[in-house]
C-alpha cells in the first residue's frame, strides 16, 4: 500500500507526519511512501533528504491524497487554506486516514469522514496501556511541550535558573513550581533540573510522588486525604474542599516561586483553573506562568491562547503549539509513533494494513472504521500501574536460613568419624601410610583450589584432566607382565591415558595463550 | 633406576602438580603452571620408564606415541565453544582407562599377597572398576548432551530414585560375592563384570536425568570422579603418586562441583538426583505484560548515546559464535570512549568458566571481564546492558518470586541498570523452564534474531 503524507496546513504547523528515517523503515514494513513536495521544509527536512532514502515527491496536495492509499498527518484535516477546500474532501472514497482527530470536540469532522466511508485513526485515542506506549503521540508530544515550556520560561524570565557565587555576588536559583506531574510535567521538571533550578511539584494523583522524587524534586504534599486517580492513569474531578486546600496551597506558593509551570488537564472536559487573578498578581515582578493548558482554556485566569501577555508584572505564556516550535524533534517522535502503530496495524510485513478490532490497540485507536463511528471504544481494562508482587525476598531467604537441629549438622562428622575408626581397625599398616597420603592430598588440593580465580575455571578443569592422566603409571607398571591379556589391557590403557595427558596440556596451553590483558 | 630413585622422583612430580594447580589462580602465573604439569608429568612417566617393573618397551612407546598424537590433534583442532565437549570426552578416557588398569590388575596373578591385605586389595581393584566405569558411561553421555548428539532436557524415569538405590545395593551384594568367590569356588571375574554393566547403566541414567543449565556442575563432578578413579588405582598398585594426584584432581573437581551449585542456589544432591522444581512450595507467578522490540539500527544508537556499557554472555553467544563480533563491537566502542565491561555469572555456558574462555579466544583483555560478585552493586551506574543469548542468569524472579524454580539463585541484575538490550532467538523460556519477568520489563527491548546476524547488524549501524 502506498502512503502519503501531506503538507500540514493548520497555521503555525512545522511538524510533518514522517520523516526519512522512519520512512525508510515503513518501506522495510512492505509499504511505499510518497510526500507532498516541501512537506518537511517547516522541520528542517529538504526533499532531497526524503528521496534519497527512496520517497517519492508528489508536486502538490489533490495529487498526494489521490495516490495514497493511507494518509499520515499530524493536524486532524482542515479546510485548505491555499485551494479553498477541506481535506476531508481530498480524501478518496473509502481512504484511510490517520492522524490526530479529537474526536469528542470535533463531532462535524466525525461525520464528514464516516459520509466518506473513510476508515480513520486518531492518533489521541491510542489507548493507555503499556502495550500502546510506543505508539502513545500524546505522551511523545507531552514530554516536548514539558521540556519547551521551560524553554520558553527561561526566554522570558530575567535571571539565571542555576544558583551560583560570583565575584560580583551571590545569584539565588529560580524557583520553579511544576503544577502536575504527567509526562509533560516531568518533562519540565527535568528540564528545570537540569538547567539548576529549585523544583517543586504538585499533583493530585499521590502515586506520582514517588515519580517527582525520582527526578530530585520536592513533592507538595496537601494534608487532605483523596485519591486523584481516575481510570487510565489520567487525574479526575477532585470534591470541592479539596480544590480549596490546593488553592491555599497554590496562593502560599505563588508569592515564593518565580516560574508557574501547569500542565493540569482532566479528559473531556475544559482545564481547571489554579492560578487565580489574584496569584499572579501576588507574585514578584519578572516571573513568568507557562500554560500547557491554553488549548483547552488555560490553568491560568489571564491566559491568553497562542499570545504572550504581561499582567501584573507576570508574563504569562499561552502557547499550545509548543511541540510545532520544537518542529523536528516533535516529527521524529511522531513519526515514530506512527511507525510503531504501522507495525502494529501489519504484523505480517507484507504492506498491507489489517485493521484488526480484536486488538486492543488498534480498537482503541481507529475512531471510524469503513464509516462507521467506532468512537468511543469500550474502556481498556488494564491499568497503567504495574501490579507489585505480593511476594517478599526475604521470604525466599527464610526457607534457605531455617537453623538446622544440632544433631544434624554433627551428624555427617559422626558418621565420618566411625568410618575412619572401623577403617582404623582392621586396615594394615601398609594401606594406613597410603591412607595417611590420600586424605594430606584432599587437604591440600582443597586449598589450593580455592585461590582458583573463576575465569580460569576451564583451564583449571583441562589441566587437571591431563593430570589425572597420571594414570597411565598404573598401567605403565603392568606392561612388562608377562601375561598377553594384562600387559595389552595396560598398552591400551596407556594409549587412553597419554590422549588424555597430550591433549589436557596443549589444549590448557592453547587456551591460556588467549588470555590478555 | 633404584626404588628409592623412583620415589624420589615421584615426589619431585607431586610437588610439581601441586604447583601446577597452585599456579592456576591467576592469570599471570597460570602458564607457568601449566608447564609445572607438563614437567611433574615427564617426569613420572619418565622414572617409570626407567624403573625395575617395566622391560619391554615396543608397546609402550607405541602406545604413548599414538596416544600423544591423537590428545595433541584433538587439542589443536578443537573449537573454543566446542572445550566442554573436549572435557568431558577426556573425563571418559580417564574412566576407561581405570577400568582397564582395574581388569589388568585383576588378572595379573603374579601379585602374592594374603590374609587382609588380599581383601583390601580386591576391594581397591573393585572400587576403582567401579568408579572408572561410571565415569566413563557419565562422562560419554555428557559429551553426548553437550555436542547435543542427544538432547539436552533431563530423562526422569518413574521411581528413577529407587533405580538408582537398586543399582547400589546390587554392587554392594556383587561386591561381596567378588570378595567370597574364591572362598565358594567361584569365578570372581563374573561378580566383577556384572558390577562393571551395572556401574555403567548407573552412569548414564545420573547424567540423563541431569537438564542441560546444570551441565556446568556435571561436568565438574565428572572431573572429579575421574580424580578418585586416578586414586582408587593408585590404592590398587600401592602408588602414592598415583593416590596424591587422584586426590587432587578429585577435591578439585569436588571444591568445582560446589561452587557451580552455590551459584545456581541447588543442592549438590538436588542436582545429581536430576529434575528441576522438586522442592518448590507454590505455583510460581505468572509472567504478563507485553515485550517491546527494538531493531539494531536503534540498538546502536542507544549505545552510542551511552556512557557505561555492560555485556552478559550466555550460551546463546557461544552456540551462535558471536564472541567475535561482540568483541568487535566492544572494541569500537572503547575507542569512543566508552566503557564496556563483562558481566559473567558462575554458571553462564555449560561448563565452569565457559564465557572467559569463548572471550579469551576474541581477544577481549581479560580485566574488562568481570565476576558477577564484582558488578552486582554497580548496575545503577550502566547505561545499557546487553544480554546475549541468556536468561535464567538474568531472571529477576530468582530475587523476587519466591515460589520460582530458580527462587534464591544469585543472578545480575541487570534491570537495575537505565536499559537492558536482551539479544535472543525467540521468545522461548530457559533451561530452567521458566518464564523471565525481565523481558516485560519497560526499561527492556528485546532485539529477536540470531546472536551473531544481530550482532553484526549493530556492528554495522555503529560504523554507520
Amino acid at each position: 500500500m502506498k502512503i502519503g503524507i501531506p503538507k500540514e496546513i493548520h497555521a503555525g504547523e512545522k511538524r510533518v507526519a514522517t520523516t526519512p528515517d522512519a520512512a525508510a523503515q515503513i518501506m522495510k514494513l512492505g509499504f511505499s511512501v510518497c510526500i507532498e513536495s516541501g512537506a518537511g521544509l517547516n522541520a528542517d527536512i529538504s526533499d532531497a533528504a526524503y528521496q534519497a532514502v527512496g520517497v517519492e515527491v508528489v508536486p502538490d496536495a489533490p495529487t498526494l491524497w489521490r495516490e495514497a492509499d493511507i494518509v499520515m498527518k499530524v493536524r486532524a484535516p482542515e479546510q485548505h487554506p491555499d485551494l479553498g477546500i477541506h481535506e476531508v474532501d481530498l480524501l478518496p472514497d473509502g481512504g484511510r486516514l490517520i492522524s490526530f482527530i479529537w474526536p469528542a470536540q470535533q463531532p462535524e469532522l466525525m461525520d464528514k469522514l464516516a459520509a466518506k466511508s473513510a476508515t480513520v485513526l486518531a492518533m489521541d485515542s491510542v489507548p493507555r496501556m503499556s502495550r500502546a506506549q510506543k505508539c502513545d503521540a500524546l505522551s511523545s508530544m507531552a514530554n516536548i511541550a514539558g521540556y519547551r515550556a521551560i524553554v520558553e520560561a527561561a526566554q522570558h524570565f530575567g535571571r539565571f535558573f542555576t544558583g551560583q557565587i560570583t565575584a560580583a555576588g551571590k545569584i539565588p536559583p529560580a524557583k520553579v513550581l511544576v503544577i502536575g506531574a504527567g509526562v509533560a510535567g516531568l518533562a519540565a521538571i527535568g528540564t528545570a533540573k537540569g538547567m539548576g533550578a529549585i523544583v517543586r511539584s504538585f499533583d493530585t494523583r499521590p502515586e506520582v510522588k514517588e515519580q517527582i522524587e525520582s527526578m530530585d524534586a520536592e513533592f507538595l504534599m496537601l494534608d487532605f486525604k483523596e485519591e486523584g486517580g481516575g481510570t487510565g492513569g489520567y487525574a479526575k474531578t477532585m470534591s470541592p474542599e479539596f480544590i480549596a486546600a490546593e488553592m491555599a496551597l497554590f496562593a502560599e506558593q505563588a508569592k515564593e516561586v518565580d516560574i508557574i509551570v501547569t500542565t493540569a488537564l482532566i479528559p473531556g472536559k475544559p482545564a481547571p483553573k489554579l492560578i487565580t487573578a489574584d496569584m499572579v498578581a501576588s507574585m514578584k515582578a519578572g516571573s513568568v506562568i507557562v500554560d500547557l493548558a491554553a488549548e483547552q482554556g488555560g490553568n491560568c485566569e489571564l491566559t491568553e491562547k497562542d499570545a504572550v501577555v504581561v499582567k501584573h508584572g507576570v508574563t504569562i505564556i499561552g502557547y499550545s503549539n509548543l511541540p510545532s516550535r520544537l518542529a523536528n524533534q516533535s516529527s521524529q517522535l511522531y513519526s515514530t509513533n506512527l511507525r510503531h502503530l504501522l507495525t502494529e496495524l501489519c504484523p505480517t510485513k507484507d504492506g498491507v494494513i489489517n485493521v484488526n478490532m480484536e486488538d486492543e490497540v488498534i480498537r482503541g485507536t481507529t475512531v471510524i472504521k469503513e464509516g462507521k463511528i467506532t468512537w468511543p471504544p469500550p474502556p481498556p481494562t488494564l491499568s497503567a500501574a504495574p501490579v507489585k508482587p505480593e511476594a517478599t525476598p526475604a521470604a525466599a531467604v527464610d526457607h534457605v536460613s531455617v537453623a538446622k537441629h544440632p544433631f544434624k549438622e554433627l551428624l555427617p562428622l559422626l558418621i565420618a568419624g566411625l568410618v575412619l575408626f572401623s577403617v582404623g581397625a582392621v586396615a594394615p599398616e601398609s594401606f594406613m601410610s597410603h591412607f595417611t597420603v590420600f586424605v594430606l592430598a584432599c587437604f591440600v588440593g582443597y586449598q589450593v583450589i580455592w585461590n582458583v580465580s573463576p575465569s580460569l575455571h576451564t583451564p583449571l578443569m583441562s589441566v587437571t584432566n591431563a593430570i589425572s592422566g597420571i594414570i597411565v603409571i598404573g598401567a605403565l607398571v603392568q606392561i612388562s607382565k608377562p601375561d598377553t591379556l594384562v600387559s595389552s589391557l595396560a598398552g591400551l590403557a596407556i594409549l587412553i591415558a597419554s590422549i588424555n595427558i597430550a591433549g589436557g596440556f596443549l589444549v590448557t596451553r592453547r587456551m591460556l595463550e588467549m588470555f590478555r590483558k | 633406576m633404584t626404588h628409592s630413585l623412583v620415589a624420589m622422583s615421584y615426589i619431585v612430580a607431586t610437588i610439581l602438580f601441586i604447583l601446577s594447580l597452585s599456579g592456576l589462580s591467576n592469570q599471570e602465573t597460570a602458564r607457568k603452571g601449566n608447564y609445572y604439569g607438563m614437567l611433574g608429568m615427564a617426569i613420572a612417566i619418565f622414572a617409570t620408564t626407567l624403573s625395575a617393573s617395566v622391560t619391554t618397551y615396543t608397546i609402550l612407546i607405541v602406545a604413548l606415541l599414538i596416544g600423544g598424537a591423537i590428545g595433541a590433534r584433538a587439542a589443536l583442532k578443537v573449537e573454543m565453544t566446542q572445550m566442554p565437549e573436549l572435557v568431558a570426552i577426556m573425563h571418559s578416557l580417564v574412566g576407561m582407562a581405570a577400568v582397564l588398569v582395574g581388569y589388568a590388575n585383576f588378572m595379573d596373578n603374579t601379585i602374592v599377597i594374603e590374609g587382609v591385605e588380599e581383601t583390601i586389595h580386591q576391594l581397591e581393584i573393585y572400587l576403582g572398576v567401579l568408579i572408572g566405569a561410571v565415569t566413563f558411561s557419565g562422562s560419554v553421555i555428557a559429551f553426548c548432551k553437550l555436542s547435543e548428539k542427544i538432547s539436552g532436557k533431563p530423562l526422569l524415569l518413574p521411581a528413577r530414585h529407587w533405580f538408582n538405590l537398586g543399582l547400589l545395593v546390587a554392587s554392594i551384594v556383587l561386591g561381596w560375592m567378588f570378595l567370597h568367590a574364591l572362598e565358594t569356588g567361584g569365578d570372581p571375574l563374573i561378580p566383577l563384570a556384572m558390577m562393571t554393566v551395572i556401574a555403567l547403566i548407573f552412569g548414564v541414567h545420573m547424567v540423563m536425568a541431569i537438564g542441560g543449565a546444570d551441565m556446568p556442575v556435571v561436568v565438574s563432578m565428572l572431573n572429579s570422579y575421574s580424580g578418585w578413579a586416578a586414586a582408587a588405582t593408585g590404592f590398587m598398585l600401592s602408588n602414592d603418586l598415583l593416590i596424591v594426584t587422584g586426590a587432587l584432581v578429585g577435591s578439585s573437581g569436588a571444591i568445582l562441583s560446589y561452587i557451580m551449585c552455590r551459584a545456581m542456589n541447588r543442592h549438590f544432591l538436588s542436582v545429581i538426583a536430576g529434575g528441576f522444581g522438586t522442592a518448590s512450595g507454590g505455583e510460581a507467578a505468572a509472567i504478563e505484560g507485553e515485550v517491546q522490540p527494538i531493531e539494531a539500527e536503534e540498538t546502536a544508537q542507544l549505545l552510542l548515546a551511552a556512557k557505561n556499557i555492560m555485556i552478559i554472555p550466555g550460551y546463546g553467544m557461544a552456540v551462535a559464535q558471536a564472541q567475535h563480533t561482540v568483541y568487535e563491537i566492544t572494541k569500537l566502542l572503547r575507542d569512543k570512549g566508552k566503557k564496556v565491561g563483562f558481566g559473567i555469572h558462575p554458571v553462564a555456558g555449560r561448563m565452569p568458566g565457559h564465557m572467559n574462555v569463548l572471550l579469551a579466544e576474541a581477544k577481549v583483555p581479560y580485566d574488562i571481564v568481570y565476576e558477577m560478585d564484582e558488578i552486582n552493586h554497580e548496575w545503577g551506574d550502566v547505561d545499557v546492558s546487553i544480554v546475549i543469548g541468556a536468561n535464567d542468569i538474568v531472571n529477576p524472579s530468582a530475587i523476587t518470586d519466591p515460589n520460582s524454580p530458580i527462587a534464591g539463585m544469585p543472578v545480575l541484575e541487570c534491570w537495575k541498570g537505565d536499559t537492558t538490550i536482551v539479544l535472543k532467538r525467540s521468545m522461548a523460556s530457559g533451561y530452567a523452564g521458566v518464564g523471565n519477568p525481565l523481558f516485560v520489563m519497560d526499561n527492556t527491548r528485546m532485539l529477536f534474531g540470531d546472536a551473531n546476524a544481530t550482532m553484526q547488524a549493530v556492528l554495522k549501524a555503529l560504523r554507520g
